[in-house]
């Protein structure tokens, strides 16, 4: 076991009942993170987020300090926050919202005088009306104490932090969908070009928009260094990361580990962890990092926890979700789930998306419901392949955003690795699970 | 008359106020007139367009789009059953099923006394808790059939009536304080930032010219150049939209 002896950064307060108070973050540390950063340059704020090289942590894992560094030639206008948090099975940013509301406002603050801004909106998803208010009452809290607001600690900087909620739809968690969202429009994706909203982002301003995991690490970042932060992990995956561990596990929860130096082994079995597969069944399957990812089998569990080393297998460590299914799971429902899920989420801008998810659920569903055949196998493939491509992973891309091509991959990884439960649906005319 | 009421309207205002463009508000406000009329009313969407300076169909265009905006009667009460993939392998569909013949509707519909709405929704985000249940957007933990009949005696004996509050109310902690007034403030400061910014740039870039020039004028110092930053690869990169 390799659970390692790293600091929690993020979750370090969670131990408190009263985590979430000003008075609980001030005892603990808090804003002192902001008050150093505002006695630096911008710039070297920023060399420190760099040198931390911080993978974002929503869910494409850019390097936060890069995605910084493309402003530089232009100076930012919008910093926005990504709590959208939707990708199923996805519940950390969930737990930090509600628990340490403050730690994201002092990355946020901390992150927008390193840019410069002077103007930040916290898109939440609207399904936290809980963390909307904890989050609200955080700000008000914040402005109270100088921290938001005029001239924060005399230093000169003023900036406003809007806390903005959403209205039910994943796709406002890809950045360009959420900036449109936010500017009161349906939340399509931009198509690209531009990549990047740092070029084109809120009004058309340059914008950079971060997930709230990313900011819950800034205050700590500026306090130890850069250094310190990129000591912990290992490659690119540096620090530690939240993983929200689902399924048929005996303890399934939100644990910050050390990135690269943690298996999902260890995640998945460690009595302080997961605790083993739920009863006495064994471990039939797992999605690493999302609902968008390919799925890894029991022969992969010691796969380390990092952006690179789950790459290389052919997968991804995504938004940090593992979902864990024993053998009493039947995979084709499960993957006619979650492609249902994409199906009702498409924002029906592109035709592969938007009619290929339809077609895959209803294949998928009537295979589950006994009325599939043998030739329908090829035929989800072929559909797979009209959406992206190869079927590969990374994914070939049809659509103007990653959601559909993440469509095949839960279809993908079932066929590939149970292609005889399918028969059995297929012969037995129903399902062997029922 | 106005259709949305003297509170509603002043707090409308004060949201549109926060925002550099008007139409950002426009989700904000739509979640305000559904805490005053439990949806998304045609009167409100009127409203609404006017105060945001757009048209009705745009402000219906937008609210449709999004699960939380109802354009037709819901229940005092929306309960959301997750199904999704995390709760499935919690029991969920089974829990669903359940919730169907208890309330005597199906997932989509709303009781004939108008007190439920069920709804099977996606990932709430609570995926420790299975299958996660919520009630008007608040959690109520992971939840049996036993405990699903209890919920919804407590809820129509008004037992929860502090914890769920009736369907539309969103948030309910106000802003307290904020920037939003002084706008010409935060520009001037800002491009005194921008001076500061480009004035420690030109100090920068000139003290490298002259750490540069020393070892050239030396003419024998040479080694690899200075290494630039490269562009990243731009292009998405395969992931989750959340």
């Amino acid at each position: 076991m390799a659970i390692t002896e790293a600091p929690k950064i993020v979750t370090a307060r969670l131990g408190y009942e009263d985590s979430h108070t000003l008075e609980r973050y001030l005892a603990t540390g808090g804003y002192e993170g902001l008050r150093q950063a505002l006695t630096m340059t911008p710039e070297a704020v920023a060399h420190e987020v760099d040198a931390a090289s911080l993978l974002g942590r929503g869910g494409a894992g850019f390097p936060a300090g890069r995605k910084w560094a493309l402003l530089a030639k232009k100076p930012v206008t919008y910093l926005t926050i990504n709590g959208d948090e939707s990708e199923p099975a996805t519940f950390k940013d969930h737990l930090l919202i509600e628990r340490d509301p403050h730690q994201i406002i002092e990355g946020v603050v901390i992150s927008a005088y390193a840019l410069q801004v002077s103007q930040a909106f916290i898109y939440l998803r609207g399904e936290f009306a809980f963390g909307l208010e904890r989050l609200q009452t955080a700000l008000n809290e914040a402005y109270a104490h100088g921290a938001i607001g005029a001239d924060i600690f005399g230093s000169g900087f003023s900036i406003d932090v809007v806390l903005h909620p959403g209205a039910g739809a994943y796709i406002c968690g890809e950045e360009t969908a959420l900036l449109e969202s936010l500017e009161g429009k349906r939340g399509f994706p931009r198509i690209k070009p531009p990549f990047f909203p740092a070029s084109i982002g809120l009004y058309g301003q340059p914008t950079v928009v971060n997930n709230v995991e990313t900011m819950a690490n800034i205050p700590w970042i500026i306090t130890n260094g850069g250094a310190a932060f990129a000591a912990l992990g290992e490659g690119r995956s540096t620090g530690t990361r939240l993983f929200a561990l689902a399924g048929h596990v005996r303890n399934p929860g939100v644990y910050e580990l050390e990135m690269v130096k943690t298996t999902f082994r260890d995640l998945i079995y460690a009595p302080v962890l997961g605790g083993g597969i739920r009863g006495d069944n064994t471990l039939k399957a797992f999605i690493p990092g999302g609902v968008s990812a390919p799925w890894f089998g029991p022969d992969q569990i010691d796969l380390p926890l990092g952006q690179d080393e789950v790459g290389q297998a052919g997968s991804m460590l995504g938004s940090g979700s593992v979902v864990i299914m024993d053998s009493s799971t039947c995979v084709v429902r499960a993957a006619w789930r979650i492609t249902k899920f994409f199906s009702r989420e498409s924002c029906g801008q592109c035709t592969p998306c938007r009619e290929g998810s339809g077609w895959l659920e209803r294949i998928m569903y009537r295979i589950e419901n006994g009325a599939g055949r043998e030739e329908d196998l090829d035929l989800l493939m072929d559909l797979c392949d009209n959406i992206s491509p190869g079927v590969a992973w990374p994914p070939q891309q049809t659509t103007i955003c990653v959601l559909g091509p993440s469509i095949p991959s839960s279809i993908a990884s079932a066929i590939r690795m149970f292609r005889d439960e399918f028969l059995v649906h297929v012969k037995e005319g129903g399902c062997p699970f029922d | 008359m106005s259709h949305l009421s003297a509170d509603v309207l002043e707090q409308a205002k004060g949201l549109v106020a926060l925002y550099p463009e008007p139409r950002s508000a426009l989700i904000p406000l739509c979640h305000l007139a559904q805490q005053q009329d439990g949806w998304l009313r045609p009167e409100a969407m009127s409203e609404i367009a006017d105060l945001l300076g757009v048209t009705a169909a745009e402000v219906q265009g937008t609210a449709t789009f999004y699960d939380m905006l109802h354009t037709e009667p819901v229940g005092t009460y929306v309960v959301s059953v997750c199904t999704n993939i995390a709760c499935l392998l919690g029991g969920a569909q089974e829990l669903l099923e359940h919730a169907e013949s208890a309330l005597g509707v199906r997932a989509g519909g709303t009781t004939t006394d108008g007190v439920f709405t069920l709804e099977e929704s996606e990932c709430l985000a609570d995926c420790d808790r299975t299958p996660c249940v919520q009630v008007n957007h608040r959690y109520v933990g992971g939840q049996t059939a036993e405990s699903f009949d209890q919920l919804v005696a407590d809820l129509r004996s008004g037992a929860l009536a502090d914890m769920v509050p009736p369907h539309g109310t969103l948030v309910r902690v106000r802003r307290s304080v904020g920037l939003g007034a002084d706008r010409g403030a935060i520009a001037a400061e800002r491009a005194a930032m921008a001076d500061a910014q480009a004035t420690r740039a030109a100090d920068a870039a000139a003290k490298t010219e002259a750490d540069t020039k020393a070892p050239a004028d030396a003419a024998t110092v040479s080694g690899p150049p200075p290494s630039t930053v490269s562009a990243p690869a731009e292009g998405p990169k395969g992931g989750g939209a959340a």
